[in-house]
């Protein structure tokens, strides 16, 4: 077993604290100076129901979570029920001695350590039931040879707000379990992993974004609350009043967007956050937006569909319908970041597309990268790297110098017009959702409809040269390429890393930037794959049918995914093994 | 009011080169009449207003005022001026729509305004019918009021805007008459004036549609509660069975007005340093920024 990558699962019930006490190790990982990638998995419940969160701490950075885990906190008897078959052989199982319906036998038979200790006992002695999570990762702690010190100080900041007796009697938990995984030690061969420099911040794509976001002049969100947005607008409101963002909860999706769009037209950098059932909602304001031509960013965070679906897993089945959402044809922009660090930078970037271009933008996540918590460097988060560009807003000054009566809608060569935000006597204007004319009028009129349908339109390719081409990632692709978008390239690159490792060279093309895109580049780039094997989380291979759309390419094989949990590498290498294995020979070979 | 006390400001300042398309004898023409009045009265120029609207035949208004304007999405205008006064608390905002944009599509967003109230005035041009769309019955129609979709009369009892404003929490409510251009103007004006949101329910006849509700009716069947003497708006007991009155005779003028209630604005600490326009281009400074992240270790 590897000292330089060690996942731990912790499981029980929602409720007893397995996301709180995940999030603690993952701290604890993170300041230690190690790369974690955390993987929570919970239900539509507040109380009862399997939650699970896997943490992976190694010594190399991390996309993805890794399947099997080498350590099993189990909390409730269906936790190791649930998961004993993806602990590793030679892995741990740690569990109350207390559980009838656990079978030390059945877990050897598996090839993994049962380790029963009096959890339950120990917590009521030490103050609370509730206290069984914090033993548990004193144990891990104690098993793993990792420094208690760091759990200490993680504790001390989590129960800083409550009282001073909560503070030891968790510190105490996490001593005892210390004390007992050092005893238990022995029976594992596996060694601690090395601490390895100095700590580093641990947060997920919904944290990234909202932080990116602020940072690129975000002073403005209405939203309303789904999962698995809701942490975006959740610390935006929390940051409102000290970084002066004005935030809403409103009472619907509609009056939402409809506010950002207001707050936008008053010159406030303004967004949204949403899911797929709330975008849905959203679809009319966002013709309106295009339409009058108005900047909005516009996050949905993708969750399982159809309709209510399921609220708390991981999908990735809205991308057709981002890229056509509404009626009527406008133009709009379309990004997916597939890391933390995409995610930080789309916060920033969105603004200024959306400003530039005056259009809306729709930022693509989903479940799987919104809520898993990653280790960032401190210094890859920079101000220097962020950029504030307001595109042809116009300044005051710039208004004081008109001589004649500004025209909103001025068709250009490059489709955007000089935009004023209302409020100046020499740019008083209005702005209507019908068709209307460079004034800003309502016309029916013919010709002036093919020239205001042109210069909207023209802003798409405009566009172009301000978008990303498809990254490549890993090895050559000799033998395959994984071609995959959103956050399917964490998981992805280190299937190609696993493949390289048994002798197959596979690379990844990831694709973050979906609409517009430089059509020629993007055709020349799948052109120059072996073969092509795309990776999504959706039934209906919507990667797949956008580049065949596009570009006109076809993809060799498509791995679809669709029961609301996130690929694992492995999901990704064993099938990759077997599109190999079925796939003719290309003329190449 | 306006932002000087040099300039002043005129009718003539709000003139539109475009005609409107309204309907000889639409009430919309004496709405138009009253807002430009009571926007000069206050002396607030073209470019400290916005006003927003939906869609419908009363909705172009936007189009025939030399104004800020911004005709939005069925239903949607309180929303979309929430979020404008949010950002920019020094505009004058104004709403204007129908009923059916107002009391149909729009009574989620209409009830929370109510209680939400942002500093803005909405005025509702109330013609108990869809015209635009060419004459089917409306969220105020009449019950019994034969349309092309209500071919055997409005099967449903009409809402009573000002009832419904009242139970939502509005701190102003007025009810006007399109026939009566220089009241409705005053009760505009007061409308403005209130820091909050203000209703202002304007009932006008659509000459083309809509045969029941005509100027000699609405004259007939509304009074004045100024005229009677002794009405009090800022009594809450008062005002709670005035804003009920309808099928008697129906009340014009200021029905409820309270002044102890912040608008929305006053609560937002971040709107203290005026409008976000200037603040969105500003990046974080390095120690804030540091915290933030901080905040992550």
């Amino acid at each position: 077993m590897s000292e330089v990558d060690v996942s731990i699962t912790i499981g029980g019930d929602a409720g007893q604290g397995i996301e709180s006490s995940g999030a603690a190790w993952g701290r604890a990982v993170a300041r230690a100076g190690l790369h974690l990638f955390s993987l929570t998995d919970y239900r539509s419940r507040i109380r009862g129901g399997h939650n699970f969160y896997q943490t992976r701490a190694s010594l190399r950075p991390v996309n993805s979570h890794r399947d099997p885990v080498q350590l099993l906190l189990a909390l409730t008897e269906e936790t190791v029920k649930v998961h004993l078959g993806n602990v590793a052989r030679g892995g741990i199982v740690v569990y109350d001695e207390d559980f009838r319906r656990v079978d030390a036998d059945e877990i050897r038979r598996a090839g993994v350590v049962p380790l029963p200790l009096p959890l339950a006992r120990q917590a009521a002695e030490l103050g609370s039931k509730v206290m069984m999570n914090t033993l548990m990762l004193g144990v891990a702690a104690g098993l793993l040879h990792f420094d208690v010190g760091y759990l200490e100080g993680v504790i001390q900041d989590l129960f800083r707000r409550r009282s001073a007796q909560v503070v030891q009697n968790n510190l105490a938990a996490l001593a005892q379990g210390f004390r007992w995984g050092r005893d238990h030690s022995g029976m594992w061969p596996v060694r601690r992993p090395a601490p390895g420099g100095k700590a580093r911040m641990a947060l997920h794509g919904n944290h990234a974004f909202a932080l990116g976001a602020a940072a690129g002049g975000c002073r403005f969100i209405a939203a309303y609350p789904m999962t698995p947005a809701t942490p975006i607008f959740e610390w935006l409101v929390a940051k409102g009043s000290r970084l002066g963002i004005v935030t809403k909860h409103a009472e619907d999706e509609i009056a939402a967007v409809c506010m950002a769009i207001g707050a936008a037209h008053a010159g406030a950098r303004a967004m949204t956050a949403t899911s797929g059932a709330g975008f849905a909602l959203m679809s009319e304001a966002l013709g309106l937006a295009g339409m009058v031509e108005l900047p909005l960013v516009l996050v949905v965070s993708q969750r399982g569909g159809p309709s209510t679906g399921l609220p708390t897993r991981t999908e990735q089945a809205d991308l057709l319908f981002a890229l056509h959402a509404s009626h009527g044809e406008f133009p709009r922009i379309v990004l997916a970041p597939g890391t933390v660090e995409e995610c930080f930078e789309a916060g920033w970037r969105s603004f200024n597309l959306a400003e530039r271009y005056q259009t809306p933008v729709i930022v693509l996540l989903d479940q799987f990268l919104s809520a898993s918590v990653k280790t960032v460097e401190p210094d890859d988060f920079s101000l220097s790297d962020v950029v504030i560009d307001r595109g042809l807003t116009l300044t005051g000054a710039e208004l004081d110098q008109l001589t004649e009566p500004y025209l909103r809608y001025q068709d250009t060569p490059s489709g955007v017009s000089p935009r004023a935000v209302p409020g100046h006597p020499k740019a008083v204007y209005a702005m209507t959702s019908d068709e209307h004319d460079e004034e800003g009028h309502i016309t029916e009129e013919l010709p002036n409809r093919i020239l205001m349908m042109r210069k909207r339109m023209r802003k798409e390719q405009t566009a172009v040269a301000d978008m990303g081409e498809p990254r490549l990632y890993e090895g050559d692709g000799e033998d395959l390429t994984l071609v995959c978008w959103g956050s399917t390239v964490g998981p992805a690159r280190e299937a190609a890393q696993i493949l390289s490792a048994g002798g197959i060279d596979v690379n990844v093309l990831h694709f973050s930037d979906l609409w517009p895109l430089p059509v020629k580049e993007v055709a020349a780039a799948l052109g120059r794959c072996r073969r092509t094997l795309v990776v999504e989380q959706n039934y209906t291979g919507q990667l797949a049918r956008w580049l065949r759309q596009v570009t006109g390419f076809t993809v060799d094989a498509v791995l679809h995914k669709f029961d609301g949990r996130p690929f694992s590498p492995q999901d990704i290498s064993t099938y990759a093994r077997r599109v190999l294995a079925d796939l003719a020979p290309t003329a190449a070979d | 009011m306006g932002d000087t006390a040099v300039k002043k400001v005129t009718v003539k300042d709000f003139a539109s080169e475009h005609r409107p398309t309204w309907c000889p004898g639409c009430g919309d023409f004496g709405i138009l009449t009253a807002l430009k009045r009571a926007l000069a009265d206050l002396n607030i120029a073209p470019h400290e207003v916005m006003v927003i609207s939906g869609i419908g035949c009363g909705s172009k208004l936007v189009d025939y005022i030399h104004a800020n304007g911004f005709m939005t999405i069925h239903g949607r205008p309180l929303a979309v001026a929430t979020g404008f006064a949010l950002a920019n608390p020094h505009m004058h905002v104004v709403v204007i729509n129908g009923d059916g944009d107002a009391y149909g599509i729009g009574g989620n967003h209409f009830i929370h305004t109510c209680r939400r109230n942002p500093n803005l005035t909405h005025i509702v041009q109330n013609n108990q019918i869809y015209a635009l769309t060419k004459g089917q019955y409306s969220p105020t129609s009449h019950r019994g009021f034969r349309t092309t979709t209500s071919p055997d009369g409005a099967p449903e009892w009409p809402i009573l805007p000002t009832e419904l404003a009242f139970a939502a929490g509005a701190g102003f409510i007025a009810r006007g008459y399109a026939g009566a251009p220089q009241q409705l103007a005053e009760l505009i004006k007061a409308g403005i004036r209130h820091k909050g949101y203000a209703l202002i329910d304007v009932l006008q006849p659509c000459t083309t549609f809509n045969k029941v509700n005509t100027y000699e009716w609405y004259e007939e069947n509304s009074y004045d509660v100024a005229a009677e003497g002794g009405y009090d708006p800022a009594d809450p007991k008062a005002a709670a069975d005035k804003v009920r009155e309808w099928d008697e005779k129906i009340p014009l003028g200021v029905l409820f007005r309270r002044t102890d209630r912040p608008s929305y604005d006053e609560l937002v600490p971040a709107l203290a340093q005026g409008p976000l326009m200037h603040s969105s281009s500003l990046p974080l400074d390095e120690a804030t920024f540091a915290d933030l992240k901080e905040e992550f270790m």
